[in-house]
């Protein structure tokens, strides 16, 4: 845990979430979110399906606009700026470099039919690297940190396993060393053995590199696992928050206890 | 004023929404204090909410009422209003807690699950790990375990784990839930030994501990939960 922890004494938060709501009509997928998210601090968003989820974490990553509130985001001059302000530039800025977002279906995150060393070396030379030795170099050593063959770096995504998959979505995503990263749902859809690998992969890369993150996940065991806060959502509200144990261990909402108490034992 | 923890009138009541909204009052009025190296005993019949007091005092179970003064960094703080970032800074600095299980994370080593706390708080991995070596060593730990991941231990083997990594670093306040329950004989006296040394090191410590012999020989003050039953 140890940048990680460290950083959690850092006082200004990196990202802050002030009245969000999201409707579509008559619906509304979210309402009402807010908090401040610091730097090296890990936030689980969990609830069921259809809970709003997978909404707010679009709204905080500016791939939805927010129907009120807004979204303020520290750049790394320091600055806190409205994300609805951002030009366009600046947001592609954020997306290719100091964002990173991992999809549930790696597919969505990777391009599945250029090599390995190509999708991590993308994210690079978006920002500016053109040394082909370099870029190379750099894209084997993540391989390596994800504990993926670097024999393998010729070879597309198509021909890799779902952990393998996931596991390379999360070295393109690290490559350009973002400040913040986006995870919906990373270790869904993969067998136990694989997500145990995973997390404690995760759980590593994020102690080490002192991340902020947003992980969304149906899955309380991979909030305690990775995460240092908890919201709790139903229905598009937050309806518990706290410190990930104690939510867990001590849950005081009638449906954060059925969540807690649904969990099937191993 | 120097106490470590200074418990007041901290209170908790489980709410059972699965079961009607039942409520089940654990504890009220708990009131104590620990001195700098001095060892508390909880005493009381299972059910009497000794863990739940424990856990308070770690901030793993919120209060109701109350408050839960924890003496963190020179400074007086209270749990059971503090902020999760607040909670989580005095765990790493100052609130060392043995559970009665050993919660392990898939895949890491024994050696580096005790070396844990100490590289948080910002020493060098290879010395933290010799540090381990060395705890694991006196809780007869035998070597070639110490690189597999402690969930394919024994139950003894898996709470001298535990120990290590609760006793590792130096924190000032030490709290622990039935630390010798499964130890045979010669590993209880290795732990009321390190409990000794805590103690002489200035260390706050609350304890749980069913055994009589284990108690006379650790516990300064002994502090009777059933006073603070809620039931009533």
């Amino acid at each position: 845990m140890a940048e990680n922890e460290r950083a959690l004494d850092n006082d200004q938060p990196v990202l802050i979430a002030d009245g969000l709501s999201k409707s579509y009509g008559r619906l509304t997928a979210c309402r009402d979110v807010s908090f401040a998210l610091y730097p090296g601090e890990v936030l689980a968003i969990v609830g069921e399906s259809g809970s709003g989820k997978t909404t707010l974490l679009q709204l905080l990553s500016a791939q939805l606009a927010p129907s009120a509130g807004h979204v303020s985001y520290r750049m790394r001059d320091g600055v806190l700026r409205d994300l609805a302000a951002l030009g366009e530039a600046e947001l592609r800025f954020l997306f290719r470099t100091d964002w990173g977002y991992v999809h549930q279906d790696p597919a969505l995150g990777l391009r599945m039919a250029v090599s390995a060393g190509a999708n991590v070396g993308e994210r690079l030379m978006a920002v500016g690297w053109n040394h082909y030795g370099r870029i190379r170099n750099t894209a084997s050593s993540w391989l390596e940190r994800v504990e993926i063959d670097v024999g393998r770096i010729d070879d597309a995504p198509r021909a890799y396993s779902g952990g393998m998959r996931q596991r390379l979505q999360i070295a393109r995503n690290l490559v350009t060393e973002p400040r913040l990263v986006f995870m919906d749902e990373p270790t869904g859809g993969l067998d136990v053995s694989v997500q145990a690998r995973l997390l404690d992969l995760m759980r590593n890369l994020v102690n080490e590199l002192g991340l902020a993150a947003i992980v969304v996940t149906h899955d309380l065991a991979v909030a305690r696992l990775l995460s240092h806060r908890v919201m709790v959502m139903k229905d598009g509200r937050v309806i518990e928050t706290g410190l990930t144990d104690q939510v867990l261990d001590d849950p005081c909402e009638p449906y954060t206890q059925l969540l807690v108490s649904s969990i099937l034992p191993a | 004023m120097t106490a470590m923890i200074e418990i007041s009138n901290a209170e908790k009541t489980f709410t059972m929404h699965l079961q009607g909204g039942v409520q089940l009052p654990v504890v009220r009025g708990v009131s104590f204090q620990v001195e700098p190296g001095e060892c508390v005993v909880l005493s009381g019949p299972s059910g009497a909410g000794k863990s739940s007091i424990l856990r308070m005092i770690f901030g793993n179970y919120r209060c109701d009422g109350g408050r839960i003064g924890i003496r963190h960094q020179g400074m007086q703080i209270d749990l059971a209003k503090a902020e999760p970032r607040q909670i989580l800074s005095v765990r790493r600095a100052t609130i060392g807690y043995v559970s009665q299980f050993l919660r392990a994370v898939p895949r890491v080593a024994t050696i580096d699950v005790v070396a844990e706390p100490l590289i948080a708080n910002g020493m060098a991995r290879s010395e933290a790990r010799e540090r381990s070596g060395q705890l694991l060593r006196r809780l007869n730990i035998p070597g070639p375990l110490w690189a597999l991941p402690p969930s394919t231990f024994s139950g003894g083997e898996q709470q001298r784990v535990n120990i290590a990594h609760g006793f590792i670093s130096d924190r000032p306040i030490l709290l622990l839930d039935e630390p010798t329950a499964s130890l045979d004989a010669a590993n209880r006296a290795v732990v009321v030994d390190l409990i000794d040394e805590k103690k002489r090191g200035g260390v706050a410590i609350v304890a749980i501990v069913h055994d009589d012999e284990i108690r006379h020989l650790i516990a300064d003050r002994v502090v009777d939960v059933t006073s603070f039953a809620a039931a009533a």
